[in-house]
């Protein structure tokens, strides 16, 4: 293949990963902006949202799509409300305290691990796509799911942004993230809020996995590389910020494939690591924040 | 002798200049008040001298020596203690060891007092505490957690002690009890006194500094300032 | 107050020879056991100087472990280097690590701290995986029997490996005792307590800091390479995040900031996992409820809630 039809479709590649990415960043990004949780466990709503997803297409009958699109509604309402239960149990009893929250999030993180290892079992298992589309460019084919995948990404991600900017959940939102007090003395219910977002955050980073679940299969331990990922685009966007966050899945996204073209993945890997944690100490405020005043 | 200087010391918040050139001159064992309606930059002002915050520009002297860059814990081991105006104390540990805390920094000093629990126990009994050394911080009142502060600072056995405003919340019989203590230490140290009860400076100032927006008003001995018009009906109330 | 440094001694002495003289009457089972749970309570105790008394929450001393760990068993594996000469080497790296990574860490706090020491340990153990020539991954060196010998003791033996593991134990509870009484002591619980004004005492929070970080590095580098040498083992999992969570679960579970919680913490664990059964599927389910109990119900663990209630004097 020719240089340029092969950057095309690594572009390609780049922007199904960026997309997915995406998404899962922008509900720990936003986790974090309002409530200023580190959620451990975010990575397992990832993979609770893929292995609900097997669940409901493997008992829904007919069609794939049929299956696949119940899947899309359903898995992010499941784990949205498992979110919402684990916040209102744990982290409100906890104050939120940044560093109980992590401790208690890494526990929920390896509960919810065994209870799939358990419940679901230690295989991966494919999820069929809902339609088998390809798309021929002159060069090469291409799956259409892929780019349906893109597209549905940028309409979850503009739905979010007009749910924050538009409408007066989202304004209580955005209000509680400013100042949390103030927004409990113009009676704010801060507790629902807080479920909410924490909910919220969770449905998306399961939307993100339903999605993947036809393109890549779902397991029990299928979490570990969206929450690391995530936390790299999150610290890279300048934790909380969540026009910050999409740039930086664009980049990472983008980037992630041309890497690990010139190196070997782990090497790849260790340099990214170790790029972030240098971010973290030299720019807190993340490559594109600009530092508070 | 003058034991601290700034030239031209600025600082600001965003767009809010907080202490705005300010040229301020500290005579060796006097005791100098620092006054001004809230927000004036008090505060500010004081931590800039004890580096807790960093200044935009200017400089600052200490004892000859040009501490603008130096970072706080240096400050301190040259001789620069701060009272927090906003109590600041370790609540979880006992009154003693809070204050053992500042003794055991003194000690390390070239001919700092090797004896912590002596040095303790004396700074202890100039603030009144002695009876609630072994109580928890946290659990004082108000006013005993200010006096755990001052304590503090005396343990530190300062050429300068900095308090921003030591007397805020303290019941009238402690707040004589402060002013005999601050007479007594004149002899030792230099204090600078942030006061917004006008009573205590009169009594104890030698000389005082008037601070508003940022800048310095007016400076000079106490008699001078009591009688400046533009103090008097601005600040002084009177 | 001689009463009260009597009381803690007593009960700190007493401890150590509890534990020799259980040598006599334990199964084998549980005679293994008790030496990994001694060495793996010098880990959580080197957590516990960071966490406990100093308030630093790092996710990354998993690499502090796996330093000595690799140093140790790689020395003697590829080097030929006899048992004793490994272990100080890795004293050294770990140490020098922990000066690495806190000169950069340190200049974060709180959940960035947390999330860049996290980082840090994942960069070291993709190495661990990366140089797999020499490491062998996952799967990890058996370190021959020949080579784990100090002198003429024999490591392997039962008995032996026992009382060195009692002997590294009762040395890291001298020094965390020690330390936790010392001036130097106060003062990383100063940090842990209020920073801003522990600098204006007049004590640099980075120096302090840095010092409690490496002494927590060696001392987890020292539990690492003597539970390579004592069991004859060197993987790739003891470098992975389960091995920064432990200590942590440790410690918050026997009490951060005392001296025996730490021990308290390994012990508990231990024996709740083994009772839970089935090793495999069920060990991270007690890990996590576990993790989430004590942060609900008993944050200050075992010993910080009997400090807090009975014993005001348990240091
Ligand atoms: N960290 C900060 N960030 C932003 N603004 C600040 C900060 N600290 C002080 N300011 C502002 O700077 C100005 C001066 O504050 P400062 O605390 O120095 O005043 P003050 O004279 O000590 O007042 P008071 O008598 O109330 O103690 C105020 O307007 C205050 O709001
Ligand atoms: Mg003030």
């Amino acid at each position: 293949m020719d240089f340029g039809p092969f950057l095309l479709l690594a572009s390609l590649e780049g922007l199904v990963m960026a997309a997915v990415l995406a998404l899962t960043a922008v509900g720990l990004s936003l986790v974090f902006g309002v409530m200023r949780v580190v959620n451990v466990a975010h990575g397992e709503f990832f993979m609770l949202g893929a292995i609900s997803a097997w669940f409901v297409v493997d008992l829904v009958p007919g069609p794939a799509a049929l299956g696949f699109a119940a899947a899309l509604i359903i898995s992010p309402l499941l784990v949205g409300a498992i979110a919402a239960i684990a916040d209102m149990t744990i982290l409100k009893r906890l104050h939120y305290e940044p560093e109980a929250t992590i401790v208690a999030t890494i526990g929920l993180l390896y509960i919810f691990q065994q209870l799939a290892l358990t419940f679901y079992g230690a295989d991966a298992r494919p999820v069929e796509a809902p339609f088998s589309l390809r798309i021929q460019f002159p060069w090469f084919g291409y799956s259409g799911y892929k780019l349906a995948v893109i597209a549905a990404s940028v309409v979850v991600l503009v739905g979010v942004w007009a749910f924050l900017t538009k409408t007066r959940a989202g304004l209580v939102m955005r209000a509680t993230q400013l100042d949390r007090e103030t927004a409990q003395a113009f009676g704010i219910n801060v507790d629902r809020v807080f479920a909410g977002v924490f909910a919220l955050g969770a449905a998306l980073a399961a939307t993100a996995a339903v999605l993947v679940v036809p393109i890549q299969q779902a397991h029990y331990l299928m979490g570990g590389d969206p929450l690391l990922l995530s936390f790299i685009v999150v610290i890279i966007g300048g934790l909380g910020s969540l026009r910050g966050t999409v740039v930086a899945a664009l980049l990472i996204g983008l980037s992630d494939g041309i890497i690990s073209v010139f190196f070997s993945p782990t090497l790849a890997k260790i340099i990214a690591t170790l790029l972030v944690a240098m971010v973290l100490v030299f720019r807190p405020q993340g490559l594109f924040g600009r530092r508070p005043a | 002798m003058s034991l601290l200087s700034t030239q031209k010391l600025s600082r600001s918040f965003g767009g809010l200049k907080a202490v705005d050139n300010v040229d301020f001159e500290l005579e060796s064992g006097q005791i100098h008040a620092l006054i001004g309606p809230n927000g004036a930059g008090k505060t500010t002002f004081v931590s800039l001298l004890c580096g807790r915050l960093r200044p935009d520009s200017g400089k600052i002297r200490f004892g000859g020596q040009e501490i603008t860059r130096l970072p706080a814990h240096e400050r301190v081991a040259l001789g620069i203690a701060y009272t927090f105006q906003i109590t600041s104390i370790y609540a979880n540990l006992s009154v003693f060891d809070n204050v053992a805390l500042a003794a055991a920094s003194a000690a390390r000093r070239p001919n700092g007092n090797r004896d912590v629990r002596a040095a303790t126990h004396d700074a202890l009994e100039r603030t009144g505490l002695r009876s609630r050394a072994s109580e928890t911080a946290g659990t004082l009142s108000y006013g005993h957690r200010r006096l755990v502060e001052i304590a503090m600072g005396l343990a530190l056995k300062p050429k300068l002690l900095i308090l921003d405003e030591p007397t805020q919340g303290l019941a009238n019989s402690e707040i004589s009890d402060f002013k005999n203590l601050a007479a007594g230490l004149k002899q030792t140290t230099t204090l600078l006194l942030i006061e917004h009860n006008m009573d205590v400076v009169m009594d104890l100032a030698d000389s005082v500094t008037v601070l508003n927006f940022g800048q310095v008003l007016a400076t000079g001995p106490r008699e001078t300032i009591r009688s400046n018009p533009a103090v008097q009906s601005a600040y002084l109330g009177t | 107050m001689t009463g009260v440094l009597n009381r803690s001694a007593i009960l700190h002495i007493g401890v150590v020879i509890l534990l020799f003289a259980l040598q006599f009457v334990l199964p084998p089972y549980h005679h293994t056991n008790m030496a990994r749970i001694m060495t793996l309570a010098v880990f959580a105790m080197g957590y516990n100087v960071a966490f406990g008394y100093t308030g630093l929450l790092s996710l990354g001393h998993a690499l502090f472990f796996a330093s000595g760990l690799y140093a140790a068993g790689l020395l003697i594996q590829m080097g030929g280097w006899s048992a004793l000469p490994a272990f100080s080497m890795a004293l050294i790296a770990g140490g020098g690590l922990a000066l690495l990574v806190g000169v950069l860490a340190l200049r974060t706090t709180g959940v960035a701290f947390m999330i860049v020491t996290l980082m840090f340990a994942q960069a070291g153990y993709l190495t661990v995986l990366y140089l797999g020539e020499w490491t062998r991954g996952d799967e990890g060196l058996v370190l021959p029997a020949a080579s784990r010998t100090i002198g003429s003791l024999d490591l392997t033996n039962d008995t032996t490996r026992y009382f060195c593991a009692l002997a590294l134990f009762s040395i890291a509870l001298l020094g965390c005792y020690l330390l936790a009484r010392s001036s130097t002591g106060r003062v990383l619980i100063a940090m842990r307590e209020n920073e801003e004004r522990s600098r204006m005492l007049g004590y640099d929070p980075l120096r302090y800091r840095l010092t409690a970080l490496v002494i927590s590095a060696v001392m987890s580098a020292a539990a690492g390479a003597a539970y390579g040498v004592l069991f004859g083992y060197v993987g790739a999992t003891f470098a992975s995040i389960q091995y920064s969570i432990f200590p942590l679960l440790w410690v918050l579970l026997g009490g951060a900031g005392t001296v025996l919680g730490p021990f308290l913490g390994v012990l508990l664990m231990t024996y709740l996992v083994d009772l839970a059964g089935d090793v495999t599927s069920a060990h991270l389910l007690v890990v996590g409820i576990a993790l989430v109990l004590t942060v609900l119900f008993a944050p200050r663990g075992l010993l910080g809630t009997v400090r807090a209630r009975w014993l005001p004097w348990l240091p």
